[in-house]
């Protein structure tokens, strides 16, 4: 069995003597690119430390941020709970068990993710409120003055934020148990344990770096999420961002508050590396397909148990936004949605392949060459993930137009020429990145951590090494979770509002951009069409990626 | 050899930039027919904060009739100020298209907008709804006044917003969130007209008074009044018209507050041509035709509200509702005092 076994400090490996004598220059100027393009926001954030902005950060001390930060506290803690419950439970069952109907909830406990949070959160609303179906039924039926047991807004927003969320955690989760297979299982048994125990005690600990990625991925998100917060009036720290943006004017507290809130994060984040200490996760390659084989009732109940959260989570939500479009198909279709349909799978594609590239020679490049300084820089590189949308976009764009300015300033001052670099495609494929790559990131830096340094010793002892090596030896190896991340990028992507919006080149909108258009205007319903078509074209790399991957 | 392959790595990553850059150069690029085309109008660009539904029949309707070319791309208020200030003078936009008097104000504060001569404008848009210097103009006006049950409130009850605060309404009130600036603009207006300590007994009133958590949205605010949730509230009347045109039986009526206590709290949606302009002449036009009559049934009829150039009646719809006396006062003062008002509504609980 390979389990998490601790490492003596001083078993330095190759690859950091090698970096050490500096032979390997090359890949600490790639990762100080990549994390200087994708920190480019954040330094913007962090110039706005030496801004004085008067009185407004006693007022939010003493007004706002109380309720902010007990209201996120409460948001993270209960969306983590809930999305690695049934994040881990839901991908360990269909990974390592047999039952009915285990291939089809393999894709389909996916599709959550391809729906925005807000239009979940919408839709849920539109069920469950006051004038919903459901409360006036039960006034109806126990009077008018009976109190209908409702969720609140802390609840609303952690259930919504947890079920579009938990995907994140299944899918990388589901790679890790497949590859982990049933052998820890087995070999817990043969010691004597339990299957349950065998889980808990072996299989549990064994995905831990798989677990804290999906799961840091969730938290992430849903620190940076305005949009169904919003909708259910919950005060959180990225509605006191906004209000100060958008309220007080003030973006330079805007930007002051969202560095604190990275800072939590790198915190929370260099906690988690602590606690996990040096222990080290090997592949127990040869894992077999061979699975747990369960009772009757065992089975039926694992079924059952898989298709309530894809009721709740999906059927009924997508159902009711199907009802919604229908009824606004007339007002709303009309030609230019091919055209939006196109944006989005093109947009999506592009940034899904070139985010994926980035994080595999970021990840590799750290490990090739791991100082403390390119660790440090690839952290930092994958923190845009934790920043609200629209504060990340302006400080991206801030400095972009900054350079084109500039440009066009000292270089073309006479020529006559005006180059804009912003309202090109690059641009916007930029700051995807700036905000995505922890998404690309995170599944393969965890999957790289099972590759053993004695497959790469014995390739470079054969002469390979560099980028053959990681041509040769990791991707291969990586596929599943390569896959996993384009997924991933795709899917965010193609729901991804505010950086689109503010430096997509113009005639380049996407179905996103067409939900905003009708939900800023209160117009729900006709914005159920383009929510719907963002789920039929999620559907398909979700379907297509998860069969080859299954 | 491991160093030559690391190595190449820079150099792949350069090729890699100048691919980016390369598709961000042709991105740009003009189609170089323009110069063979018979003298086609320079198009105008637009950066509009007002979704695209509402103002592309407009342009359309202009290109149709001027053949001049309207080019867009839509965004919130604020990310497209500041798109505008991080440009400078490589912006290619030559009008700003916006709702919300605060957010005109501080756009003509941050110094992305330039004052205009026209005397078409002058005649046609109302002094007090215009920058006091000609930054910006407006080009449909919204009223945010009081809705009531018809079933269980005698309009002759109803007084104006601060009325709204007195207990008798304890737990009949629905308001939106403090985070939309709408209410940020009444609460300024209520600031400017009455006090800021006034305002603030009258905020802490209506907090006293709310039904039920603050709604996000307006027209979920009239759906909870038809429910008999709350029985009054404020919202943009334009929401309310939407729900009577679904259904024209909608028991919840428009109440218009008097003259005396202050007159009815109204914002603008406006426009005004962006310091940075490459085609101010093509932008002042534009802005131009919007103000007379066919653009302003266009603009005010397709949303439901009213057109800022007073001599367009508005829609049939709206007409019904009866005329009302919109408080006199500069709606620019909106954006002057939004600062205040959010910190007074922080201070009154007005989440």
């Amino acid at each position: 069995m390979q389990g998490p076994t601790a490492v003596p400090a001083q078993a330095v490996d190759a690859s950091v003597r090698a970096a050490r004598s500096g032979r390997h220059a090359g890949f600490g100027w790639l990762v100080a690119l990549i994390a200087l393009i994708a920190s480019a926001p954040l330094l913007v954030a962090l110039s706005s430390l030496f801004v004085d902005t008067g009185d407004i950060w006693s007022h939010l001390l003493t007004y706002v941020l109380p309720e902010a930060f007990t209201n996120t506290l409460l948001l993270v803690a209960g969306v983590a709970t809930i999305t690695s419950l049934l994040g881990v439970s839901l991908a360990w069952f269909v990974a390592t068990c047999e039952f009915p109907g285990r291939r089809f909830f393999a894709w389909a406990l996916l599709l959550p993710m391809a729906m925005p949070g807000y239009v979940l959160g919408f839709a849920l609303a539109a069920l469950f409120e006051y004038t919903g179906p459901l409360q006036s039924g039960w006034r109806a039926t126990f009077g008018a003055d009976t109190e209908f047991p409702g969720l609140g807004p802390a609840g609303a927003s952690i259930l919504t934020l947890s079920l579009v969320l938990y995907p994140y955690v299944f899918l990388i989760c589901r790679q890790a148990f497949a590859s982990q297979g049933v052998r820890g299982i087995e070999v817990a048994q043969s010691c004597g344990f339990r299957p349950v125990q065998g889980f808990f005690r072996v299989s549990l600990p064994l995905a831990r770096p798989w677990i804290v990625a999906g799961v840091s991925l969730a938290i992430m998100e849903c620190l940076a999420d305005f949009g169904t917060v919003q909708l259910f009036n919950f005060t959180t720290f990225t509605t006191a961002i906004y209000r100060s943006w958008y309220g007080l004017f003030s973006l330079q507290s805007a930007l002051q508050l969202s560095l604190v809130l990275v800072t939590l994060v790198l915190g929370a984040l260099l906690l988690e590396k602590r606690f996990r200490g040096a222990s080290r996760y090997t592949s127990t390659a040869s894992a077999g397909h061979s699975r747990l084989e369960l009772g009757k009732p065992q089975r039926l109940s694992v079924s059952l148990y898989c298709a309530a959260v894809l009721f709740v989570a999906f059927v009924l939500p997508a159902s009711l936004i199907l009802v919604w479009s229908v009824r606004s198909f007339g007002v709303e279709f009309d030609a230019r949605y091919w055209h939006l349909a196109g944006n989005t799978l093109m947009l999506a594609t592009m940034a899904a392949a070139l985010i994926t590239t980035v994080a595999v020679l970021l990840a590799f490049a750290v490990r090739y060459a791991p100082g403390r300084m390119n660790q440090a820089l690839a952290r930092i590189a994958t923190l845009g993930y934790a920043i609200p949308g629209t504060v990340l976009a302006v400080g991206f764009f801030v400095p972009v137009a900054a350079l084109s300015r500039w440009i066009n300033g000292t270089l073309l001052s006479d020529s006559g020429t005006v180059v804009a670099l912003q309202g090109g495609l690059s641009v916007v494929l930029l700051a995807y990145m700036a905000r995505y790559l922890a998404v690309a990131h995170g599944p393969i830096d965890s999957a790289l951590l099972r590759i053993k340094s004695s497959i790469e010793d014995a390739a470079r002892g054969m002469g390979v090494s560099g980028l053959r090596l990681l041509g040769r030896v990791h991707v291969p190896i990586l596929r599943p979770a390569i896959v996993t991340a384009l997924l991933l990028v795709f899917v965010d992507v193609m729901k991804e509002l505010p950086i689109t919006l503010m430096t997509r080149p113009f005639g380049w909108d996407t179905l996103a951009v067409r939900v905003f258009q009708l939900t800023t205007e209160g117009e729900w319903q006709r914005a159920a069409l383009p929510a719907l078509a963002i789920v039929l074209a999620g559907l398909v790399p979700v379907v297509i990626l998860s069969r080859r991957n299954d | 050899m491991p160093n030559s392959l690391s190595a190449r790595i820079p150099g792949f990553t350069a090729l890699a930039i100048a691919c980016l850059l390369v598709a961000c150069g042709a991105d740009n690029s003009e189609p170089a027919a323009t110069t063979a085309a018979d003298k086609a109008p320079e198009p105008v660009v637009v950066y509009s904060a007002r979704a695209e539904q509402l103002i592309k029949p407009i342009f359309d309707a202009y290109t149709a009739e001027t053949g001049v070319e309207v080019r867009y791309t839509t965004d919130s208020e604020q990310p497209l100020i500041q798109k505008l200030l991080a440009e400078g003078q490589t912006t290619p936009a030559d009008l700003l298209l916006t709702v919300d008097a605060g957010n005109l104000w501080y756009a003509a504060e941050k110094g992305v907008l330039r004052p205009v001569r026209s005397d078409v404008l002058q005649a046609d848009i109302p002094e007090h709804l215009r920058d006091p210097e000609n930054q910006w103009f407006a080009m449909s006006v919204r009223a945010r006044t009081i809705v009531y049950d018809t079933r269980s409130v005698d309009p002759a009850d109803l007084k104006g917003y601060a009325d709204l605060a007195d207990p008798k309404w304890a737990g009949k009130l629905c308001l939106r969130t403090s985070a939309k600036v709408y209410n940020q603009s009444l609460v300024a207006m209520l600031i400017a007209s009455l006090g800021e300590r006034r305002t603030e007994e009258i905020v802490r009133g209506w907090v006293a008074n709310l039904a039920t958590d603050v709604f996000s949205n307006d027209t979920k605010l009239i759906e909870a009044i038809e429910a008999g949730q709350c029985q009054v509230g404020i919202v943009n009347t334009y929401y309310f018209g939407r729900l009577q045109k679904e259904n024209p039986d909608i028991p919840v009526a428009i109440f218009w507050p008097a003259a005396d206590t202050g007159g009815v709290h109204v914002n603008v949606s406006g426009a005004g041509v962006t310091r940075h302009a490459k085609n101010p002449e093509g932008a002042i036009a534009l802005l131009d035709w919007m103000s007379q009559p066919k653009a302003q049934k266009l603009l005010g009829g397709e949303n439901m509200e009213y057109p800022a150039n007073p001599t367009v009646a508005a829609h049939p719809m709206v007409v019904a509702w009866g005329e009302f006396s919109a408080s006199p006062m500069n709606v620019a003062r909106a954006g002057e005092f939004q600062a205040d008002a959010v910190k007074l509504m922080d201070r009154a609980g007005y989440r």
